[in-house]
């Protein structure tokens, strides 16, 4: 299939900001002269159920969805959501983890229990393993709702798009509206990355 | 060039209105069609609203279209089935201006209670149909429907899925062009459907629909790629896209307008390639239609019939991959289904009602995951309005001395869009049923638009606030008693009390939706006093977020509360009966 193609899957659980995320990140890339699309559903995103949002770029993207197993960067806004969608990373694919948890409501009312080692399974599946703590940088930040930036920050150490496109993009976004602590957010979330291995 | 940007499919319409010069725009909020009219009201120049239900707003829509604006009506696809009757016999009367109906099914159901395929609605209303591909085509076409739509006086149906809806991708903004003048002109014979004018009217129906199939044969929207005559496809809406992913070499002819067909072009462009394959999602609408005209095609065989399409099913249908199911989750990842918000008004209602074992005749709305554990409060649930007819049919089917309570309930919204009439069917025919209308002030379900007892309009401009209480009254039910969903005792009571009346009765539950509340101050969240704590585990029977746990030393698991997700709400620390939950 279309090898130009790459394959961005964002993870998480309502609430964590993960829409806004990869409107900033398509916004992102757009500026950078990608062609760009992405899918998600919405609905559920608000009652604390799974969400997930696929994002595609590339010189042509046709299919919003990304194809099955052909994943390249997988962000897991929340640790276990990494495992849930493990299979969909292609081999040689990077996973960014977030190492907050948010237990589903049968985990805790001890009906279930929450997966254990999750970064130590993810590096057997994964070319690349970055965790960071993206609570903690939001809430260094200054915003803990920047979990998301933050992420994103993190991210935009594996992607084409200039440091200065991404800045440009955060301030029409957030002009209004914790632009600074969004700003340190993504800066905190890029320098953990790149600590860990990223570009 | 004009300028680039990134629109879902929803913006791309609204955009595409705005270009069009949409005057009157009416809907019903359903996902994926939400955002449509949310979008549009933010341009000038047009008048949109938030009708009670989607028959409304296509009546509302049409009567715009007959007194000159251009008008659209949005919904998702079982809307449409709610305004069917006006659209089969607006097909009848045409439209002056344009109309422009869309229809945002939604297979895979992703949040819908059936996966019907609308397609059919353009043929069973004799309709002409355009399928947009992505954002660039769902404006395009949508400016394109008008023009259409007033050249052949037709309502004109656009046809979108989830994936165009809320997929966003690139669009290159046109102009807005100033419509045609249009005015409301008396004209009885066109309008007014009596059995005589009606008749003379189909027949100028099945005329134009000849019109429509011969314009098709040339439309700019249905477009021959030619590639490999070894592989044809012919494809529309978002499986084009699949196909191009999959078979980038192929030869497509890629339908925009999906009825009628263009039955020449079909037959030529079958005629160039040696296998032809029809890439659809859901039925077999053109597979169907294409093999009538004799012409063999390769379809339903080789593509499910169920949910979305993507590329790899398309590949491996195509005879291009093998199937390759993607690896399942390993079993250790707990399911994450959704749940009722902290703080949701309705979990209180279900905690008490969940007690009084009642047979449950449920609706569609937030309330409708009561009937997922822990809550499991509903037993039926069908279609929007549903649970008032339900539960009238369920007593009615009762031995006599099947004493079960029959309660139906339903939300705010959901009440005003089609309860009420079953409601008046209780009353008219004296069935002892309980209807519990859970008023959160919200149609919380698809995002928290405003609806007519909300106050406000689609807008944000005030509105007069549709009294609940006095329009249950003037249907003449006499028993009808409101609470505050957060005071369990009061529920308790109230439903204790209507159950018993053995006549039509309604409950009223009033306090807003905590998505709505959110930025008015919280109560202080309550703490557990873990040494009064017995581990009984009653408060993760009412099912909170916002409850977590730890494991004592003596194996019991007890719940905390995790303050930052904690509405404040109290229900954990009414039913906690060890007095542990505690509020300072
Ligand atoms: C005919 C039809 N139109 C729209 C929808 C989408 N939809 C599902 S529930 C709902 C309304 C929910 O509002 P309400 O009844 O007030 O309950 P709440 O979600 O606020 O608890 C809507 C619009 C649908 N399922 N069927």
């Amino acid at each position: 299939m279309h090898d130009q193609v790459t394959n961005i899957r964002l993870a998480g659980v309502g609430g964590q900001g993960i829409l806004v995320a990869s409107e900033v990140l398509c916004d992102a890339l757009l500026a950078s002269g990608h062609d760009v699309k992405k899918s998600e559903t919405h609905g559920m995103a608000q009652r604390g159920g799974a969400v997930n949002s696929d994002i595609r770029f590339g010189p042509k993207v046709h299919s919003p969805l990304n194809p099955q197993g052909a994943v390249d960067l997988l962000v897991a806004f929340e640790e276990m959501e990494a495992l849930r969608y493990l299979p969909s990373l292609k081999e040689g694919g990077t996973t960014l983890v977030n190492r907050q948890r948010i237990l589903p409501v049968a985990v805790a009312s001890g009906k279930a229990e929450y997966p254990s080692d999750v970064v130590a399974r993810l590096a057997q599946h994964a070319a690349r393993v970055v965790s960071l703590d993206a609570l903690a940088l939001a809430v260094e930040a200054g915003a803990i709702r920047s979990v998301n930036i933050c992420l994103l920050g993190a991210l935009s150490c594996f992607l084409p798009v200039p440091e200065e496109t991404w800045r440009t993009v955060l301030t029409d976004r957030f002009r209004n509206k914790g632009l600074e602590a969004n700003l340190r957010a993504f800066a905190l979330g890029r320098a953990a990355a790149q600590a860990e291995g990223g570009r | 060039m004009s300028k680039a940007v990134l629109l879902s499919g929803n913006e791309a319409i609204a955009r595409g209105a705005h270009e069009a010069g949409v005057r009157v725009a009416a809907g019903y909020p359903g996902t994926p069609s939400t955002e449509i009219l949310q979008t549009l009201v933010q341009y000038p120049d047009v008048y949109a609203e938030w009708a009670p239900n989607e028959k409304v707003a296509l009546e509302v829509a049409l009567g715009a279209a007959y007194g000159g604006a251009r008008a659209l009506a949005t919904m998702k696809h079982v809307g449409v089935n709610v305004a069917a009757d006006p659209l089969l016999t607006a097909a009848y009367t045409g439209v002056n201006a344009g109309l422009v109906l869309v229809s945002a099914d939604d297979p895979g159901l992703h949040s819908s209670q059936n996966e019907q395929d609308n397609r059919h609605y353009a043929r069973f209303a004799k309709i002409p149909m355009l399928e947009p591909s992505d954002s660039q085509e769902a404006k395009d076409f949508l400016v394109r429907a008008y023009a259409l739509s007033e050249e052949f006086d037709t309502p004109v149906l656009l046809r979108t899925t989830t994936r165009v809806n809320h997929g966003k991708s690139v669009v290159r903004l046109g102009e807005v062009q100033p419509p045609p003048a249009h005015r409301f002109e008396r004209n009885p014979q066109k309008y007014v459907m009596i059995p005589a004018y009606a008749r003379v009217r189909h027949t100028l129906v099945e005329e134009r629909l000849r019109r429509l199939a011969a314009w098709a044969e040339t439309a700019e929207v249905n477009v021959i790629e030619p590639g490999d005559r070894r592989l044809g496809v012919i494809t529309s809406g978002i499986s084009y896209q699949y196909v191009k992913e999959a078979a980038p070499h192929a030869s497509v002819l890629k339908l925009g307008l999906t009825y009628p067909l263009p039955e020449a072009l079909l037959r030529r462009f079958a005629a160039s390639v040696e296998t032809l394959y029809v890439v659809e999602e859901l039925d077999p609408f053109l597979e169907t239609q294409i093999r009538a005209l004799g012409i063999p095609v390769v379809g339903k065989e080789r593509f499910s019939l169920l949910g979305e399409l993507n590329p790899q099913a398309v590949a491996t249908g195509l005879g291009l991959a093998e199937p390759q199911p993607e690896a399942p989750p390993a079993p250790d990842v707990p399911a994450r289904p959704p749940v009722l918000c902290a703080g949701c008004p309705h979990r209180g209602f279900y905690t008490v009602l969940r007690k009084l074992k009642a047979i449950v005749a449920g609706d569609i709305g937030c309330y409708t995951l009561g009937v997922l554990p822990p809550l499991e409060t509903m037993d039926t649930c069908v279609c929007m309005g549903a649970s008032v007819g339900n539960a009238i049919g369920i007593r009615r089917a009762m031995a006599p001395d099947d004493k079960r309570p029959v309660v139906a309930v339903i939300g705010d919204s959901t009440f005003i869009h089609s309860g009420i009439t079953g409601l008046v069917d209780a009353v008219y025919n004296s069935t002892p049923i309980t209807l519990c209308i859970l008023d959160n002030s919200t149609t919380a379900m698809t995002g928290g638009q405003d609806h007519p007892a909300s106050g406000k309009t689609l807008a944000g401009t005030p509105a007069p606030r549709l009294d609940l209480v006095g329009l249950v009254r003037a249907v003449g039910v006499e028993d009808v008693l409101t609470v505050d969903a957060y005071d369990l005792q009061a529920v308790e009571t109230a439903l204790r009390y209507a159950l018993q009346t053995e006549k039509p009765s309604v409950v009223i539950t009033n306090r807003p939706c905590a998505l709505v509340a959110r930025r008015s101050v919280r109560p202080e969240p309550p703490t557990v006093v873990l040494e009064e704590c017995t581990g009984c585990q009653l408060c993760f029977r009412i099912g909170c977020p916002a409850l977590g746990s730890v494991r004592g030393e003596d194996g019991k698991l007890r719940a905390t509360i995790n303050p930052e997700a904690c509405f404040g709400c109290g229900v954990c620390l009414q039913v906690c009966r060890s007095g542990a939950i505690q509020r300072k």
